[in-house]
């Protein structure tokens, strides 16, 4: 067994209105060091051992539901599951 | 004219389509459940608004997997009506009928009151019965109502007269040039957050949405002349 770390981000280009009341509160807080907070989303994915590419298989997870690649980048890392 | 409203989990809105329809517009309807696999008896499909799925992952996500949606589709494809408000824009644009997406409002509220809204465009299937640049008033409940695309789709939304609604007064949600609702290229496919089936009796505020439905029974009769 597999557990996929998936992070999924909001593009660059897509405000975080979420972020920006993030950054405005550390700020209050005292933390002008702050510079910019963007919120994404986390996801363990745990997949069962395959004959299909894992690659592949995440890959159109993350394409056909996990992320909306108009909005968001995804990304993932790979770690053996017990 | 026979319309069909979807019910997904969660979907919240699909009485008052169903009202709107029946009542005010007196066109036949019936409640179609997100598992149907056949929308053939139906001429015009309607995506109601709430929080199918509970909005996990994200708004429209996990219903646009839903095997009417496949249907959805194949009825978009042969060019008839689908319209899709508020949750039913959300879950249009996830399945690609769309461009585009709908992000969090940019004060990060819910916003939940009756907006002024501008008809842009009053040259398609849904808005052929307002006059063009007429202001009406309509409700809006939601909180990712704030439409956003790249730079070249928004090229092309104005340069295929694409946007079909815009906030005439205050833009509640921060959408890119105050889009409120747009079509797509072939124009039989309208998504918009503000909710006309909430607006269809005088008695209750407004009828002004009641124009949009009457506009998609005109165009159906006409191309249905026998």
């Amino acid at each position: 067994m597999k557990k996929v770390k998936i992070y999924i981000t909001l593009r660059e280009s897509v405000l975080d209105p979420q972020g920006s009341a993030v950054q405005g509160s550390l700020a209050k807080m005292g933390y002008n060091e702050v510079q910019d907070v963007r919120i994404g989303k986390y996801l363990e994915v745990v997949i069962d051992d395959t004959d299909r590419e894992l690659d592949v298989l995440v890959k159109e997870m993350c394409e056909k539901l996990l992320a909306n690649t108009v909005i968001e980048d995804y990304r993932y890392e790979v770690e053996e599951a017990n | 004219m026979k319309f069909a409203v979807l019910v997904f989990p969660g979907s919240n809105c699909d009485i008052d389509m169903y009202h709107a329809i029946k009542d005010e517009l007196g066109e036949e309807v019936e409640y179609v459940w997100h598992d149907a696999t056949d929308l053939s008896e139906f001429d015009g499909i309607l995506v109601p608004g709430g929080f199918s799925y509970g909005d996990y992952l994200r708004c429209g996500a996990m219903a646009n997997q839903s095997n009417v949606m496949a249907e959805v589709k194949k009825f978009a494809e042969a060019g008839k009506p689908v319209l899709g408000v508020c949750n039913g824009f959300q879950i249009l644009t996830e399945a690609g009928l769309l461009p585009g997406a709908l992000l969090r409002n940019k004060n990060l509220k819910f916003m939940c009151r009756t907006i002024q809204l501008k008809v842009e465009n009053n040259n398609t299937l849904f808005t052929s019965q307002y006059e063009a640049g007429e202001v009406i008033h309509i409700p809006i409940a939601h909180g990712e109502g704030n439409y956003f695309c790249d730079e070249e789709t928004l090229a092309q939304l104005k340069a295929n007269n694409q946007i079909v609604f815009t906030y005439a007064g205050d833009n509640p949600n921060g959408s890119m040039e105050d889009i409120a609702g747009i079509v797509n290229e072939r124009g039989n496919v309208l998504g918009m957050m503000p909710h006309p089936e909430r607006a269809v009796d005088a008695l209750l505020g407004s009828n002004d949405g009641l124009k949009l439905f009457k506009s998609i029974v005109k165009q159906w009769r006409e191309s249905h002349v026998s």
